[in-house]
């Protein structure tokens, strides 16, 4: 921490410039609510701190072909405070608002959340579901990248040396279509997923679910996209039936390990028990029109 | 190791400090300013001890660095009250009982505050979720939400 | 310094009358004002000029000989002004001495500061550093060499029994047994409790229930971290700011591991974020005294919660036995209790406190319990309100629940059956005086709290506790002012910014003034005689007995001066409502003296007027309590979601009583936080792997149902105002009326803690066959 160096660039060009001449242990900035905390713990020791915050690219929330584009250092709190981008994406919005306390949502960004790279980061398998795309950015230039191929480890991302990500871009919603994502944890609030469930799925005019995406997570070393689960709903009327096939299937994909906030069988079993309830909240919220 | 200089606006007074880098807002309020109404109970941002707001937003103060806040407005217990005039939550809070060894007492205030300014009617659950982020070990929170109610009633004009 | 009540005790009689100030919610709190606007001023809020910032270097292992520290790289760091280590601390013989409700011994007290041999336990200081910025601190530890040879650790209590466990201390052999063992075991003291004769008790029992109870440790989750600012001036005197519930207690500890002079050495209480049992004992004042003489600067030192949890005091993690036998109606014939205890790194766990307790809320005639004093590797035990009854209590009350449901008779009924009662012969001694646990089942009973219908999946639990009241050393002085208002200073530390309304509002009771006109001040250990520390529910009864008994002494003072002003005898003089009056009207027509016309006479005629009090409280007044509780149970996550809570509990009197229904609160929901999630987690290195309240769950404000109360009033014949210590009864009901809570939702009896989901999941599924047979 002695030699530790902060800057605060306000333009792409400057922060990929700031990252190319730094050292392996240069750490970006965004909401700090990953960042602080491990450096408080001793966990990683940067000798540069890049702020993203003043880069305008970073901040915004826009409407862009239909469908929106948010920075990846928005903070929690920003995004529940727009109302259409709530009404649009309730299922992301489970996710984000279970990121932490207010206090931690007053800072916490979904870009700090999904390149933090823990297994159980809520707003992450929301994002998948939703088919959630970044946009990166490095010395190569810019590159698109489906959130679910970000993380590929606990605390490890695909990014290369340099690079960030700059924002998420969420596809215009198909008519009919719903998300949900819930969690368990031991505690009503301030607490770790021990397992995360979101679901996505557009219903046609008959009620007959014809794309869905589930994505789970605290159940591998990183958030899963799992097509089995997700076929078990195409082709129904989500109904009990393919609920509890949706339940098998999702158990059957969890590869989790023991640790101190749940064993394996636990994950596993809940993970069934929860994809059913997130797929009950999302079929409700695609039958009444996306809400 | 060298010092950034740092202006800001705490509790509307226009201030300026030298902080380290690495130094968290809260650190710079309680030992460069001498602001030691916010506590540090865990460092970490599981507590809610060190809430204050910059710019409008409640955060905790651990997770902010000090050279984050160059030109921003920062408010902190210290300027709750209006001189000797306590603020409805703060009356209500001594009413109700609703602190013992105070250490969380700040922190929750300042909390409480942010909260109600969003949610000016809300419901007994939406308080309790609404002050998950500040832990208390003393009062087993029930006095507090019927102060926090009481609080926001009176500040309703109701 | 001992716990066995003296012979010479102080006990003020209970005398029934009409209270003006007593018994009401005084609207100016002391504290509060100060509290809500930040500028109440805690340990860590305090500065002197030119401190440095102290750090602990702490070991990485659970159990490791230290063989060597080499210093000198940190040493010469710039900005590093001192360093300690165990070189610079005196290697103590044994002695023992009571620290709040737990006994210590000196030798050891002075290892768990700093390890001497070995570390004992992941946290446990092995050097510290003081310099001029907390940076410079840490980077200076990172200097610092250790040379450890690790050696295998054992943490549970259950294979820290076993004769093969590792050791932590070759020349331990366990007392208490015989014939003295020659092998040595980290069984460090056995202890018996007997009454009548147990196997002819279970020999008449028609039923009876035995089972094995398994808790882990706990830490009593304080918000505030440990702090001390400590100076050592070149006159050889020590100053020291603390976080402490026990500023005598620090004082003589710190003079003990020094080697200095009890008078040299001077203690500041700061307001106290929260002890809870946890700050009775020394971590960080030495350490800072003994930087600041080495570096000739004041050194301030904060604990991280990272090391709070590590290194303070957490409770005993525990295995328990208890055997209950009744005859077919219900009465209970005999009861067995083993109690097997962590007691941390070093002998002395809270067992000599909580064994009274396994039974005291029941009249048996035959009772044997037997406790086993354990160490293992983990920080030294310290109190946690209640210590160590929580978990007897989990035992015993989900056995009482499982006997009542076996006999068909309703669990209230049941302990009515059997409740203790004025005469009841305990089994630690004493029969008990006049108690109100039949008053707090029978209001449960009655409560509203019973009429609640309960759905699908919910269930509603009851269990009891009991508590006793310490007294002990209390020393306060009371100064009448010339302006008519009083001040009470006290050394009784106010752990939960109650006590000090209480004494007030005790003090205007019996001086006649308004509690407006009456200021508590805590004071350092200057200013009065010693005082034992805030624990065992002590402070507004034993403080209040010193508050009543300065407030008589000063009366008298008063009644003197008005004798020498109407030159009359002092014995016919009284006191009433404030004022000094003629004992009858045969003394004379004197218009009534108040209390600020003879304080601004006094200096004449005698002197300034002050009421003392030195002296041991004996009138503890033992402490029931009963609480219903309604959860409901998520089958498919095992989940448990608190209902409604009802806690009904006699306090004898409640001096300030909204306060007394607050202190239920907090201890209940700590007991809540107990039975459902909090617990410490272990890797198989014996490092502790969840010391951050994010993985250490403590409740959050959605986890707690609105919480109704209930105060029972029979009052301690002993109190003046018939108080009884109230803080730590409300901990004790909770494991076991939840657990009776989930069993009547589920089915499912949970014998072990937490009780978690994983765990009342595992707990179903194992059910599941038999459950769905029936």
């Amino acid at each position: 921490m002695t030699d530790l160096r902060y800057e605060a660039p306000s333009s792409l060009d400057d922060a990929v410039a700031l990252l190319a001449d730094a050292g392996d242990s240069a750490k970006i900035l965004a909401g700090g609510t990953d960042v602080l905390v491990q450096m408080h713990l001793d966990l990683i020791e940067p000798d540069l701190i890049v702020d993203i915050k003043n880069i305008a690219e970073l901040r915004s929330i826009k409407k862009v072909d239909g469908g929106y584009r948010f920075g990846a250092a928005v903070s929690g709190v920003e995004l529940m405070d727009h109302a259409d981008f709530c009404q649009t994406w309730p299922g992301v919005m489970d996710g984000v608002k279970l990121i932490g306390s207010l206090q931690v949502k007053g800072r916490a960004s979904v870009g700090g959340n999904v390149c933090n790279a823990s297994p159980a980061a809520d707003s992450v398998p929301a994002l998948i579901a939703a088919g959630a795309t970044a946009t990166i950015i490095g010395p190569k230039g810019m590159r698109d990248v489906a959130v679910e191929d970000i993380a590929t480890g606990p605390g490890k991302t695909s990014l290369d040396k340099g690079e960030f990500v700059v924002s998420f871009f969420l596809p215009e919603r198909a008519p009919n279509s719903g998300g949900a994502y819930q969690r368990f944890t031991p505690r009503s609030e301030m607490d770790i997923a021990v397992v995360g469930v979101g679901i996505d799925l557009t219903l046609d005019g008959d009620g007959v679910c014809t794309t869905a995406r589930v994505s789970l997570g605290a159940v591998a070393e990183k958030a899963l996209l799992v097509e089995e689960a997700a076929a078990t709903l195409i082709g129904t009327k989500v109904d009990e039936a393919a609920i509890a096939n949706l339940a098998d299937a999702a158990s059957a994909a969890c590869r989790p390990i023991d640790d101190k906030r749940g064993t394996k069988e636990y994950r596993i079993k809940v993970a069934g028990v929860l994809a059913g309830r997130v797929a009950v909240v999302a079929l409700e919220r695609a039958q009444n029109g996306g809400n | 190791m060298k010092k950034t200089h740092i202006t800001t606006t705490i509790n509307n007074d226009e201030v300026d400090f030298l902080c380290e880098p690495g130094e968290t807002l809260l650190d710079v309020l309680r030992d460069e300013l001498q602001l030691t109404g916010t506590k540090e109970g865990c460092g970490t941002g599981d507590c809610g001890a060190c809430s204050v707001t910059v710019d409008n937003v409640l955060v905790c103060s651990c997770l902010v660095l000090g050279v984050e806040v160059e030109g921003k407005k920062i408010e902190t217990i210290e300027g709750m009250a209006d001189g000797e005039e306590l603020h409805p939550l703060q009356r209500k809070f001594v009413e109700h009982v609703a602190l013992q060894c105070g250490i969380c007492t700040p922190g929750l205030l300042m909390s409480a505050r942010n909260f109600l300014e969003k949610n000016p009617d809300p419901t007994e659950e939406e308080v309790r979720f609404g002050l998950a982020g500040n832990l208390c070990r003393c009062t087993g929170y029930q006095n507090i939400i019927e102060a926090v109610m009481d609080a926001a009633a009176e500040m309703r004009g109701a | 310094m001992g716990m066995k009540p003296t012979p010479f005790g102080t006990q003020i009689p209970y005398e029934e009358k009409e209270f003006k100030v007593v018994g009401t919610n005084p609207e100016a709190r002391p504290d509060a004002v100060d509290k809500v606007t930040g500028k109440a001023r805690y340990a860590a809020d305090i500065n002197l000029p030119g401190q440095l910032i102290g750090k602990v270097l702490r070991s990485p292992h659970a159990h490791a000989n230290i063989k060597s520290i080499d210093t000198s790289a940190a040493e010469a760091l710039k900005g590093v002004k001192a360093v300690v280590t165990r070189d610079n601390f005196a290697d103590l013989p044994v002695q023992h001495a009571s620290a709040g409700e737990i006994m210590v011994n000196f030798r050891d007290v002075t290892r768990a500061m700093m390890a001497r041999e070995k570390a004992l336990f992941d946290g446990h200081p092995v050097a510290a550093v003081a310099a001029t910025s907390e940076s410079i601190a840490k980077a200076a530890l990172k200097l610092i060499k250790v040379d450890y040879e690790v050696l295998p650790h054992v943490i549970e209590v259950a294979d820290a029994m076993k004769p093969d466990a590792p050791l932590l201390n070759e020349e331990q052999f366990t007392k208490g047994v015989e014939p003295a063992p020659d092998k040595p075991s980290n069984i460090a003291a056995q202890m018996t409790s007997v009454l009548g004769d147990i196997e002819e008790g279970f020999g008449q029992a028609e039923l009876i229930v035995e089972h094995e109870f398994n808790t882990k440790a706990a830490h009593q989750g304080y918000i505030e971290p440990h702090s001390s600012l400590a100076n050592y001036t070149e006159g050889g005197n020590a100053e020291i700011w603390t976080s402490t519930q026990g500023h005598f207690l620090i004082r003589a500890q710190v003079a003990k591991v020094l080697a200095m002079e009890v008078s040299r050495v001077k203690v500041t209480p700061a307001e106290l974020g929260g002890g809870f049992g946890g700050k009775n004992m020394i971590y960080l004042e030495p350490l800072a005294v003994q930087l600041s003489k080495k570096s000739g600067r004041p050194v301030k030192m904060t604990m991280t919660r990272d090391e709070v949890f590590r290194a303070s005091g957490p409770t005993s993690g525990t295995n328990i036995i208890i055997k209950i036998g009744v005859t077919k109606k219900g009465r209970i014939t005999a009861a067995k209790a083993i109690l097997n205890y962590q007691s941390g790194c070093f002998p002395g766990s809270s067992l000599p406190l909580c064994t009274p307790t396994a039974f005291t809320r029941y009249d048996i005639p035959n009772v044997l319990v037997i406790g086993n004093d354990v160490v293992c590797n983990r920080p030294k035990v310290a109190a946690y309100r209640a210590p160590g009854a929580p978990m007897i209590a989990f035992g015993v009350e989900t056995i009482m629940d499982e006997i009542a449901e076996e006999l068909k008779i309703d669990p209230i009924e049941i302990r009515l059956l059997n409740a203790a009662k004025e005469g009841t012969q305990t089994h630690f001694g004493p029969k008990l005086g006049p108690i109100g646990y039949i008053e707090t089942l029978e209001a449960a009973q009655a409560h509203d709290h019973m009429k609640t219908k309960l759905g699908p999946n919910q269930g509603r639990g009851i269990a009891t506790g009991f508590w006793n009241t310490l007294g002990m050393e209390t020393s306060a002085t009371l100064n009448i002012n010339q302006d008519g208002t009083a001040s009470f200073i006290y050394g009784t530390v106010d752990v939960a910014g109650g006590m000090r309304a209480a004494y007030s509002q005790m003090v205007a009771e019996e001086l006649g003034i308004p509690f407006e006109n009456v200021k508590s001040i805590q004071s350092d250990t200057t200013s009065l005689g010693f005082n034992f520390t805030t624990a065992g529910s002590r402070g507004t009864a034993a403080g209040g007995m010193a508050a009543v008994k300065a407030s008589r002494d000063a009366i008298t003072r008063m009644c003197e001066v008005a004798a020498r002003i109407w030159e009359v005898e002092p014995d016919e003089v009284v006191w009433e409502d404030g004022h000094a009056r003629p004992a009858g009207s045969n003394v004379g027509d004197f218009d009534p003296l108040s209390l600020a016309e003879i304080a601004a006479k006094a200096g004449f005629f005698g002197g300034t007027i002050a009421g003392h009090a030195e002296i041991n409280v004996t009138g503890g007044g033992p402490g029931f309590g009963t609480h219903l509780v309604d959860v409901e149970v998520d089958r498919d996550t095992g989940a448990v979601k608190v209902l409604r809570y009802t806690i009904i509990q006699d306090a004898g009197k409640a001096i300030f009583p909204d306060y007394v229904k607050a202190q239920f609160h907090g201890a209940a929901v700590q007991g809540i936080g107990l039975a459902l999630n909090e617990e410490y987690i272990y890797d198989d290195k014996g490092v502790m792997i969840n010391p951050g309240f994010l993985d250490y769950r403590i409740p959050v404000a959605s986890d707690i149902p609105p919480i109704e109360t209930q105060i029972v009033e029979v009052p301690n014949p002993l109190h003046p105002y018939g108080v009884r210590g109230v803080g730590e009864v409300p901990i004790i009901p909770p494991l076991g009326a939840i657990a009776n809570a989930i069993y009547h939702a589920t089915g499912v009896r949970m014998r072990s803690h937490p009780m978690s989901p994983p765990k009342v999941l595992a707990a179903l599924e194992e059910a599941a066959p038999a459950v769905a047979a029936e």
